[in-house]
């Protein structure tokens, strides 16, 4: 007899048994579901979505993981590949899979078809805390007016080749 | 047709039919993802075909292109088995038919490369890290389905079952692999069965699926004997070709 939960919950740590039973659908399916929200628990950033595919399967009012069953949809995960050997890995964007295994399968075809990277990572969305928007002043403004820690502001002194 | 024209379109004819089929998933997948994934294998596959279909055609020397063989030919003339017609069924059949023919494709290939015919050699030598990620994709499958919901064990064990009539074919020799064998231009499928078989059976087991055991066996593909299924698959691979002879675009 099977007995595995290969497709019935992501495999990432801590989610929480009950933290995908509460019917909420997001039908964008895009990075902003990572968003910390001042107000948000780990718990709810850990929060699998349900998602609607093509669009062609209605998510509205459908429960996205029955308590024992299997979920309704994948969860979603970030994909960051590394261009060339020296560069750094940077984001590209998202997809949907059951495990990790297969999200870097889907992300070698979705996101390297045509020879873009050397290297792939994926992780869990949820796993992500980003800054919020409404946050962007007291976060980025403040750097503004030090240009003094751009390497431009400062004069090279003559001789110096290399700086 | 010189027995190595008919090899090579052989191995042509299962990558381009198979193609095909695959190319059927592409919106109707499980998720957009397995849209792509599916795609792309089809898309190697496609490669082979050209590769294989146009070098049939320069061997035959009768001047027929790449274009010619694909799409100008009935279903009698088409000699792949009959494992790659078989409609889609399920996304399980499907992922069968995958990991059959894939970890097939993979121990030709991987000694196809040492053929003499250095055409033939150097398909092989492209195509096998192709259908090596084929496989992988395949048996990655089998395994969550396999070893995963009790649904999604019965439709993949339901997958198996409808496939593994189309399973001997594969490694039925005639007498254009055996003469080409015996020259090392070809690979005599009958030798395919057993690393086939340890390969895939090793698949079955992790994933808690049996083999089917079926009462029938197909046979004939080679020969140009097929399932109705792929006169309707030609008559829509062909359509545009036939009413728009030489259209490009």
């Amino acid at each position: 007899m099977p007995t595995s939960t290969w497709l019935v919950r992501p495999r990432w740590p801590d989610v929480p048994a009950d933290s995908t039973s509460n019917g909420t659908t997001n039908g964008g399916g895009t990075s902003d579901q990572a968003t910390t929200d001042p107000a948000t628990t780990d718990q709810d950033r850990l929060q699998v979505h349900s998602e609607g595919g093509h669009g062609a399967v209605p998510t509205a009012g459908v429960p996205i993981h029955e308590p024992g069953g299997p979920a309704r949809d994948w969860p979603l995960w970030e994909v960051f590949v590394r261009a060339r050997r020296g560069l750094s890995h940077s984001h590209v964007g998202s997809l949907h899979a059951p495990d990790a295994t297969m999200a870097l399968r889907n992300a070698r075809d979705v996101y390297t078809r045509r020879q873009e990277g050397v290297s792939l990572w994926v992780v869990p969305a949820g796993m992500i805390t980003a800054s919020s928007p409404d946050e962007k002043d007291s976060f980025f403004d403040p750097a503004a007016d030090k240009v003094y820690r751009h390497p431009t502001f400062y004069d090279v002194p003559e001789g110096v080749d290399h700086l | 047709m010189p027995a190595l024209a008919t090899y090579a379109l052989r191995l042509g004819d299962d990558a381009l039919v198979l193609s095909h089929r695959l190319g059927e998933w592409i919106s109707v997948a499980p998720a957009i993802e397995e849209d792509i994934a599916l795609g792309n294998i089809g898309l190697d596959l496609i490669g082979q075909a050209r590769a294989l279909l146009t070098y049939a055609g320069e061997v035959e020397g009768a001047g027929r292109t790449e274009d010619d063989l694909a799409y100008l030919r009935g279903e009698r003339d088409y000699l792949n088995v009959q494992l790659v017609e078989v409609p889609n069924g399920d996304f399980g059949a499907t992922i069968a038919r995958q990991l059959v023919f894939s970890t097939y494709q993979l121990e030709l290939y991987e000694r196809l490369q040492g053929s003499v015919d250095p055409t033939l050699a150097g398909v092989a030598g492209k195509a096998v890290k192709e259908v090596a990620y084929h496989r992988e994709h395949a048996a990655l499958w089998v395994l969550r389905l396999g070893d995963g919901t009790e649904e999604s064990h019965r439709r993949m064990q339901a997958g198996l079952d409808t496939m593994w009539p189309y399973v001997a074919e594969l490694f039925e020799g005639d007498e254009v692999d055996r003469s080409l064998s015996t020259e090392r231009i070809a690979v005599d499928p009958a030798r395919l069965r057993d690393p086939w078989w340890s390969s895939v059976s090793s698949v079955l087991a992790e994933a808690t699926l049996d083999e089917p055991a079926p009462r029938w066996r197909a046979r004939g593909g080679r020969r140009g004997i097929h399932t109705e299924s792929l006169g309707f698959l030609l008559a829509e691979m062909q359509h545009l070709h036939r009413s728009h002879p030489g259209a490009s675009w």
